[in-house]
């Protein structure tokens, strides 16, 4: 292993999400890995990243003009982007890595811009080659694979989400935080209100989960059997544009929507439209659920059950309970 | 009002894509404007139409200009676009643009804007959320740093409102406010005119095109240029100028056939079955 230096993105910093902990696993087998975060890491966020190794967490205290730049204001990719770019200065690091979310690329690419960084977008690997950054990538709907080099000094990268099994450390370490000030330039862009959205369905997100049960327009609304199989799974639910489009759920998988790679993704309901594959087809096990013999989602799962997805999805559900209890 | 639209010319998502040579196959015929951009044409059309219906616009003021960075096929891009009403389509073509990576790309697009913004005053650029070959999603964001400007991204929903003293020939003194959802966050953000915007697929529906322009669309002049006429530093562009370079390209191996199980009442016991003998659940 090189000494290099690989800082990787804690926002919010008030919890580490799934796909942060798989980046400090990723970070770790490319160098000394050490975090980057815009507000103060809680005492079980800092024990957590020790867990994972990190020896430093940067704490950027960014201000624009001589004022601070506090709440809402600090998650804006533009505030986020300046805090990695110092940080990246400040350290002399190589590697900046980030969750591929159409935020973090947002910064990732401001970062890189600043930085005159090379920028690889959505990452399922990375490895040293003489001392640079090879990033591999599953590209075309899951259909190619391809590999870039880094020739740049510095290397901004986002990776997706279950692109590595997150795995602590060998050793603990007991990570210290360090305060650094951020100029960040002034903007003419006015953030006029921003709202999270809270999940109290307890499932994992969407974005991160390792599996995934989506429904599309072949639940006619009813979104129940897709929960049910779901809750037994312990996985997140997504849909189908068009599902999302008639109001049946929030949020929906493919090439505009979230883009998912989880070790298992089961459609049901779903015809398999190109659009919904570039976004789940880089799922490791796909299994389709579809009355329909000839839908198109057929061709690319690992298995299917051609039927009616309100007998099957239940007798699934109940299946797993039982032969898990 | 004068809108800039940057279009992408990208393999059809319904066809067989790939690589050839370590490069994206863009073969004539296969090829199509981006499907995002038409999203990006549609917000740029009714942003001018709006002005123009307000009375803030004379019936035949305001432009909407289409740039392309591509090869000869790019033109079918561009064909696309006149066929959805846009006024010009200029085409940044050169042998030494090949191999441009996001940088390179936002530079020669920021550079084919300036050109423009020197025969008249450019109001907005704006862009699709994500071209379908790379889904990169960051030249708008690049863009936007190339030009110097504000931007505003993944709109959803996309108002224009002009502040008192606005100049109506000109889109200066309005003020652009979007509202976008992106991952699990809802934003509402405010920039003043010129900016970069771009627009997500769910902001507006494409218009079918109409048969005059579709006839229209046919003899329309496309304009090429090339780095040179854009005073463009060759290093900035191409492969001389990428941070980044393809290593290699493979197909993936085909997936194995599927167990296919029609249901007869066993479907669910089945599919319960595959999860645990492969170790999933
Ligand atoms: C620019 C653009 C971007 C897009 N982006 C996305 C995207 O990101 N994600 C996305 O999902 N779509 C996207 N779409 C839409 C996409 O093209 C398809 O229209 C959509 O994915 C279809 O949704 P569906 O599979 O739920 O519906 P359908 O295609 O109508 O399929 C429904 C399926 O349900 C089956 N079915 C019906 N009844 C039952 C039953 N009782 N039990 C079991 N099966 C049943 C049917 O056999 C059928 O196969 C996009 C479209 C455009 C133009
Ligand atoms: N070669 C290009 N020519 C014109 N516009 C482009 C080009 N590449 C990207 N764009 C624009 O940038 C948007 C996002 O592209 P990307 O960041 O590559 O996903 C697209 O929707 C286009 O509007």
């Amino acid at each position: 292993m090189t000494n290099r230096t690989v800082l990787v993105l804690l926002d919010p910093a008030t919890e580490v999400r799934t796909s942060v902990l798989e980046l400090l696993t990723i970070a770790r087998g490319l160098g000394r890995v050490e975090a980057v975060a815009l507000e103060a890491p809680t005492v079980e966020v800092l024990a957590q990243l020790g867990a994972y190794g990190v020896e430093t967490v940067h704490q950027a205290e960014p201000a624009r003009g001589g004022a601070s730049v506090t709440g809402d204001e600090r998650h804006l990719p533009a505030v986020v982007a300046a805090g990695l770019a110092a940080a990246v200065r400040l350290t002399d690091a190589d590697v900046v890595l980030l969750p591929t979310s159409f935020a973090a690329k947002e910064a990732a690419a401001l970062a890189a811009h600043d930085l005159g960084a090379g920028l690889v977008i959505d990452a399922a690997a990375l490895r040293d080659q003489d001392g640079r950054i090879v990033a591999g990538k599953r590209v075309f709907a899951g259909s190619w694979d391809t590999e870039c080099l880094v020739t740049s000094d510095v290397a901004v990268v986002t990776v997706r989400a279950n692109s590595a099994v997150a795995q602590p450390a060998g050793t603990a370490v007991e990570p210290v935080t360090e305060g650094f000030a951020v100029e960040v330039a002034p903007s003419p862009v006015t953030l006029l209100s921003r709202a999270v959205k809270t999940d109290t369905s307890g499932r994992p997100p969407l974005d991160q989960a390792a599996v995934v049960v989506a429904g599309g327009r072949g639940t006619d609304g009813d979104f129940g059997p897709v929960e049910d199989l779901a809750d037994a799974l312990g996985a997140a639910v997504g849909a189908s544009r068009d599902a999302a489009f008639e109001g049946w759920w929030d949020t929906y998988v493919g090439q505009t929507g979230v883009t998912v790679a989880p070790r298992v993704y089961i459609g049901a309901g779903i015809s398999g439209a190109p659009h919904h594959r570039g976004g789940m087809q880089a799922s490791q096990v796909i299994i389709a659920v579809n009355s329909d013999p000839e839908a198109p989602i057929f061709e690319i799962c690992d298995f299917a059950v051609v039927g009616q997805l309100a007998d099957v999805l239940p007798q699934a559900a109940a299946e797993i309970r039982k032969r898990k209890a | 009002m004068r809108i800039v639209v940057t279009a992408k010319y990208v393999p059809d998502i319904n066809t067989e894509r790939g690589f050839r040579d370590r490069r994206v196959v863009r073969d004539a015929g296969e090829g199509t404007l981006n499907e995002l951009d038409e999203n990006a044409v549609e917000a740029a059309l009714r942003l001018v139409e709006a002005e123009r219906e307000s009375g803030r616009l004379g019936p035949d003021d305001g432009e909407v200009v289409v740039v392309t960075m591509a090869g000869p096929d790019g033109d079918v891009a561009l064909r696309k676009a006149f066929q959805l009403g846009v006024d010009r389509g200029i085409r940044v073509s050169d042998d030494t643009l090949a191999g441009s990576d996001y940088f390179g790309t936002a530079a020669v697009l920021a550079a084919a804007v300036r050109k423009l913004g020197e025969e008249a005053p450019v109001d907005l650029v704006v862009t699709g959320m994500a071209a379908l070959d790379g889904l990169g999603s960051v030249v708008p964001t690049l863009l936007g740093a190339e030009l110097g400007l504000p931007t505003l991204n993944l709109a959803k929903k996309v108002e224009l409102a002009p502040a008192e003293d606005s100049d109506p020939s000109t889109g200066s003194g309005r003020v652009l406010t979007i509202t976008r959802e992106i991952d699990d966050v809802t934003e509402r953000l405010s920039g003043p005119l010129p900016a970069v915007l771009s627009v997500t697929d769910t902001a507006n529906q494409p218009r079918f095109p109409g048969f005059k322009l579709i006839m229209a669309a046919r003899s329309k002049e496309i304009e090429v240029w090339s780095p040179a006429d854009l005073g463009l530093d060759p290093a900035v562009a191409g492969t001389a100028g990428a941070r980044t370079e393809t290593l290699s390209a493979a197909p993936r191996p085909e997936r194995a056939e599927p167990e296919i199980v029609t249901d007869k009442g066993e479907g669910g016991v089945a599919l319960a079955d595959f999860l645990i003998r492969n170790d999933l659940v």
